[in-house]
């Protein structure tokens, strides 16, 4: 009885992991806009000054790893959440 | 190509405490090897008028990074040229060794640690170097608000650049994994229609080809943009300290 009710418990923290692995990653959405605008931004810059190719093609890499960086982060909380199980300890035995 | 960590190869017992080795270091080395050779084989037999391919291309590889150095950093800092080029190489080509079914080198977080750890070295050698000593702590607080934000700063710009290539390089493999475990699946459900039992020693057709386009896009070009990335963060950031 004792153990089936670990077993629950353990089951409800996996699954409540996996859910928040899910909606950590919703923060992809905001970067994702962010991006597509910098790219905008950049092909509209080469578009009306051919000259600047290079400088925009940079810093427009630059420009979207930094952009990224939130989306990494989520994808770290996610990566933790399901493969580091922090909070199966917390359990007890 | 799994979802796990690095494995460990080897346990070495020094007293009490235990060194592990793992895929990464054995990896690491196995680039670091490759890079020597292949930095011994370009930089011999150099001739004035090049007339070998072989030479050119170390020229143009070699005049890529010094003008890359001289675009955003100015003239005479030079010096950092082979430190960047040697970091471009290392993440470049650690991340392509996934193509041979290697484990890539960034997708180890401690790697990447240890990479933006010495890129914060170097900030804070360049930033003392320029200011002073005193100068850098006293640049913490020039606006006397910003102080904790600025201290906080010291910190997560390591953090976030070992993050950003850890996160990027792992993501690729995780997904890489995840696709490989779906192919598997496919071709099980492909031998069942046409009602073969499954082992694994039969062909698992759906895993031909497929996976490489993942790796060129993950491995070659993933690899190719984080290790620029990655070292023009750093030359960003040494600018930033050095003009203070």
């Amino acid at each position: 009885m004792e153990n089936e009710a670990l077993l629950n418990a353990q089951a409800t923290v996996l699954a409540a992991q996996a859910i928040g692995a899910g909606i950590a990653l919703v923060a992809g959405i905001g970067p994702g806009f962010g991006e597509g605008y910098i790219v905008s931004q950049a092909i509209e810059t080469v578009g009306r000054q051919p000259e600047a190719r290079s400088f925009a093609t940079s810093t427009m890499f630059i420009g979207c790893a930094i952009t990224e960086t939130p989306a990494i982060y989520s994808l770290l909380v996610a990566l933790i959440l399901l493969f580091a199980n922090p909070f199966l300890g917390l359990l007890g035995s | 190509m799994s979802v796990e960590g690095p494995r460990i190869v080897l346990k070495i017992l020094i007293g009490d405490y235990t060194l592990y080795v793992t895929e990464t270091i054995v990896n690491s080395f196995i680039v670091v090897a490759l890079l020597s050779l292949l930095a011994v084989w370009l930089g011999s037999g150099l001739k004035k008028n090049p007339d070998s391919k072989k030479q050119a291309f170390a020229e143009m590889f070699v005049s890529f990074m010094n003008k890359l150095t001289d675009e955003n950093l100015g003239a005479g800092c030079r010096i950092y040229a082979p430190y960047l080029a040697g970091l471009f190489l290392f993440i470049f080509i650690g991340a392509i060794i996934g193509l041979v079914g290697l484990r890539g080198i960034p997708s180890d977080i401690s790697v990447t640690a240890t990479l933006a750890l010495m890129t914060a070295c170097m900030i804070f050698y360049n930033s003392v170097k320029s200011n002073t000593f005193v100068g850098h702590f006293k640049g913490l607080a020039s606006p006397p608000f910003m102080l904790a934000l600025n201290i906080l700063g010291e910190f997560t710009t390591p953090a976030s650049m070992a993050i950003r290539l850890f996160g990027n390089v792992s993501s690729g493999s995780i997904i890489t994994a995840l696709i490989y475990a779906a192919l598997t699946g496919a071709s099980v459900a492909v031998y069942k229609l046409l009602g073969m039992a499954f082992d694994t020693y039969y062909f698992n057709i759906f895993q031909v080809g497929v996976p490489a386009v993942l790796s060129i896009y993950f491995d070659l070009f993933a690899g190719c943009v984080q290790a620029y990335v990655f070292i023009n963060l750093t030359m960003a950031y040494i600018r930033n300290a050095g003009s203070d």
